[in-house]
């Protein structure tokens, strides 16, 4: 099973978990598979089709660049981060 | 500069890691290179803008009829001839952006919301005229109170920027107007269970001055639209293909229909990563029918660009005795200016970016002020959290009685320590860096004696800057006779068209005098994201590395088939190609490039790279000597020494020059840089004159000492190394002044009236 660290500011949809194992190949298919067990989890990481603005995605500590379609194994770890910039 | 190589597989280098004069070098030091400033056209108009006398208000009325009347004037505009865009936040390039923002910052629609808030431009024959149009547009205003901080904005009955505005990112976001536009929060471990295990806890409130990049070239914008449409900018820049994507938003124009031509730039350090005068003076291209140029004049950068945020920051930290960091937990609320966007959410993920901590709170507030919407600043955000962060670090070690240098080793961050929003550091040089500036002689060098009412003090801090990735694109055409042409898409503030050219000599095995660098305007190059972020010399020049091998390819391609043999027959080979079919036959880059027409044509390599996985993530260090006058309150930095981890030093002067151009701007912001306003929200210091940067008189030599940890993700092993280095010294200099005079500044800036204040407050 997949891990996903929870924002802490999602949290609130998790009732306080920072983590919860999912089931998928792509980030996408993960956010689905977690939002039938914390509803509101996908409307808050998905806008029109596309991982929201406020944030990127990690997998195996890798940012991502294909964004809900970024694939994941088995035994990977997800983080949702906050994309960066730089001066 | 000493360097230290911790390659596990080093591999030799021809030209990477030399120091070659750069390209541009001669054009700047004649005066010719062409600023954005310099550019003219037949029929060009001068433009000025109009801009708010006060700092927060509504706009009544605006007269532009006596304007207009004036002979000469040729065009006039205001909010009103600005599209009416959405106001959905999007990501362009490095930055969330909201068009509808962007396009009230660029012209006041309905509020003004910070002294300068640009309100109409004109477009004159010639400056003087503009300027005198200017004076006859008649704006009537409602006057409201502004307010000017963090905790001013957010007190209970505060005076809102945003009418409707509610709290993005909070659990239950109350439903009443604010002024607080985003929360950001990050959690890890227990964190009260760790600081009920703490031996020692230490917890500071600290206040941080609103600053400016202080680049020297202000900005400037020359535009000119065809009868077709179709227009073209020039200006200054730190990414051509962001000018142009946010001036077709706010515009509601086709990118194929805008042309962005980067011109030299004279600094931007972040500051020039949006736009202003773009979008203004193509519109009044397009009514006048002809060119228009606008450039800002000093007051007109300090009031209305964006500088960095002011800031209110509160580090709690535990420990236990034997020097290990149990929580932490930190509230920082930064200044966003006139619209959201403050770089907040990063000085949150840095705070504690130098640390393995497992027990982490940190909740971060992004509030509007009547200020100038702030822009990116090197390293956004860091610099005020580490203030913070690392005043605590120090006076918690000094507390447990461990050196600090060696409580920052012990908790150091290292490969598999978590960032503060969860993913693991890769490969990182911390450990190897608070080594090296522990083992540095200027550690052990005796510090002066004190003199009357001179002490004498050392400091240290250390800072975290994660480095981005981003787009960029790389053409390499290689001429009939051998040498190479290098185009990319990146603005050159810190010599990355040198750095660049030298990663194409390199892999084509070419002197660098061959190799001519490129900055090409965004219809002559692949898309390619800002200069900022450190990410130039990394991210275009992994474009650049990928095009070198595109060339490579094509020249084994056309040198198997002038030898009649399969590719996988020849091999590419330091400048030039060998045969594997019949030994002791080579062909040289120049024989192949000159035999191109015979062979194919052109050989041209090509390559786009998204770089975010990529990245290597920065730090740096500062040791800093200061004399603190206790009669006056005066400080004096003595001696510096920087130390970075830069992966791997392209070319080591220009590395040395970000460490040493950072550490300067970072001492400008701890003792001397402020924005001072009235109590109505006027700036009271609007040129360089009474905003004081440091000059050369104010500096000692800065001592940089590269160090390499090699990317790992990188061919070379480059980390961006363009913002980390000012990140640390404010807290490096409070620490300095602790150690000279016994007491803790907590307001930057450490200025002569804080340090005396904060000395009679001990006694």
């Amino acid at each position: 099973m997949t891990i996903v660290h929870i924002p802490a500011s999602l949290r609130r949809l998790t009732s306080g978990a920072d983590r919860a194992e999912a089931t998928g190949n792509t980030v996408g298919e993960l956010v689905d598979d977690l939002e039938a067990r914390f509803p509101g989890l996908r409307a808050a990481l998905v806008q029109n089709g596309e991982l929201v603005s406020r944030f990127a995605v990690t997998v195996d500590d890798v940012v991502g660049s294909a964004g809900l379609a970024e694939p994941v194994g088995a035994a990977s770890e997800v983080h949702f981060v906050p994309p960066l910039g730089g001066g | 500069m000493s360097t230290t190589t911790n390659d596990e597989a080093p591999r030799q280098f021809r030209i990477i890691g030399t120091r070659p004069l750069r390209h541009d070098g001669i054009d700047k030091v004649t005066g010719r290179a062409v600023y954005g400033a310099d550019v003219t056209l037949p029929g060009l108009l001068h433009g000025k803008v109009l801009r708010s006398p006060h700092a927060h208000a509504r706009i009544v009325s605006i007269d532009t009829s006596r304007a207009a009347a004036l002979p000469g004037v040729r065009a006039i505009v205001t909010s009103d001839d600005l599209p009416d865009v959405k106001g959905e936040t999007e990501q362009v390039g490095e930055a969330a952006m909201n068009p509808r923002d962007l396009s009230a910052n660029i012209l006041a629609r309905g509020k003004v919301l910070y002294d300068g808030h640009a309100i109409a431009a004109v477009a004159a024959t010639n400056p003087h005229l503009a300027e005198e149009a200017i004076g006859l547009i008649e704006v009537q205003y409602e006057v409201l109170p502004p307010v000017l901080d963090v905790q001013e904005a957010m007190r209970d009955g505060a005076p809102i920027l945003h009418p409707g505005m509610r709290t993005k990112g909070a659990d239950e976001a109350p439903d009443r107007d604010t002024n607080v536009a985003e929360v950001h929060h990050f959690e890890q471990g227990d964190v009260e269970a760790g600081f009920e295990a703490a031996d020692e806890i230490v917890e500071h409130t600290f206040d941080t001055a609103m600053v400016h990049q202080g680049y020297i070239e202000p900005h400037n914008a020359v535009a000119q639209v065809n009868a077709d449409g179709q227009a073209t900018v020039w200006c200054s820049t730190q990414g051509a293909f962001d000018v142009r994507h946010l001036c077709a938003d706010v515009l509601a124009m086709p990118l194929s229909r805008l042309r962005v031509v980067p011109a030299e730039i004279g600094g931007g350090f972040g500051g020039k990563t949006t736009v202003y005068l773009e979008p203004i003076a193509i519109m009044l291209a397009a009514r006048s029918g002809q060119p228009v140029k606008l450039v800002m004049s000093r007051s007109d950068v300090l009031r209305a660009t964006g500088p960095t945020s002011g800031s209110h920051i509160r580090v709690k930290m535990g420990a236990t005795k034997d020097g290990r960091i149990t929580a932490v937990d930190a509230w920082l609320g930064y200044e966003a200016g006139g619209f959201p966007g403050s770089p907040v959410q990063m000085g949150a993920m840095c705070i504690f970016g130098p640390y393995d901590v497992e027990n982490l709170r940190i909740m971060a507030y992004d509030v509007v002020v009547n200020r100038p919407k702030t822009a990116a600043y090197r390293a956004p955000g860091a610099t005020n959290a580490s203030f913070a962060s690392e005043t605590v670090v120090d006076e918690l070690a000094g507390k447990l009685g461990i050196d600090p240098l060696e409580f920052r080793l012990k908790n150091a961050a290292r490969e598999g320590s978590p960032t503060a929003a969860g993913p693991r550091h890769r490969r990182i040089g911390c450990v190897e860096l608070l080594e090296s500036a522990r083992d540095h002689a200027h550690a052990s060098a005796p510090l002066g004696e004190p003199t009357g009412a001179t002490r004498s003090g050392r400091g240290f801090a250390v800072g975290f800057w994660f480095n981005a990735g981003l787009q960029s694109s790389a053409t390499i055409s290689l001429n009939p006779d051998g040498t190479a042409s290098l185009v990319t898409g990146s603005p050159d503030i810190g010599g990355t068209r040198t750095s660049c050219a030298m990663m194409a000599a390199e892999e084509l095995g070419l002197p660098i005098e061959m190799v001519r660098p490129v900055v090409a305007d965004t219809d002559s190059v692949g898309y390619t994201d800002v200069t900022g972020g450190s990410r130039v010399t990394m991210a275009t020049g992994l474009a650049v590395h990928d095009a070198a091998q595109d060339v490579k390819k094509q020249l084994c391609e056309r040198a198997a088939r002038l030898w009649k043999v399969e590719p996988d027959q020849v091999r590419f080979d330091d400048g030039g190609v060998d045969s594997l079919a019949q030994e002791g036959e080579r062909l040289s880059v120049a024989e192949i490039a000159k035999k191109a027409i015979r062979t194919g044509g052109p050989i041209v390599g090509r390559a786009t790279v998204n770089a975010q996985r990529n990245t290597g993530a920065g730090f740096a260090g500062l040791m800093v000597d200061v004399d603190v006058d206790t009669e006056t309150g005066r400080v004096d930095v003595t001696r510096c020494t920087v130390f970075q981890d830069a992966g791997r030093a392209i070319h080591p002067a220009y590395v040395e020059g970000q460490m040493q151009g950072g550490t300067a701007q970072g001492i400008g912001w701890a003792l001397n840089e402020e924005y001072v306003y009235d109590d109505q929200g006027r700036l009271q210091n609007d040129g360089f004159l009474d905003y004081r940067i440091p000059v050369a008189l104010d500096l000692p030599m800065i001592e940089p000492v590269i160090l390499e940890v090699p990317n790992p993700a990188h061919p070379y092993g480059v980390r961006g190394v363009g913002e980390a280095s000012i990140v640390a010294p404010p807290a490096a200099i409070a620490n300095a002044i602790a150690d000279a005079v016994g007491v803790r500044v907590k307001t930057l800036p450490m200025s002569p009236p804080r340090v005396l204040a904060a000395l009679h407050e001990r006694e």
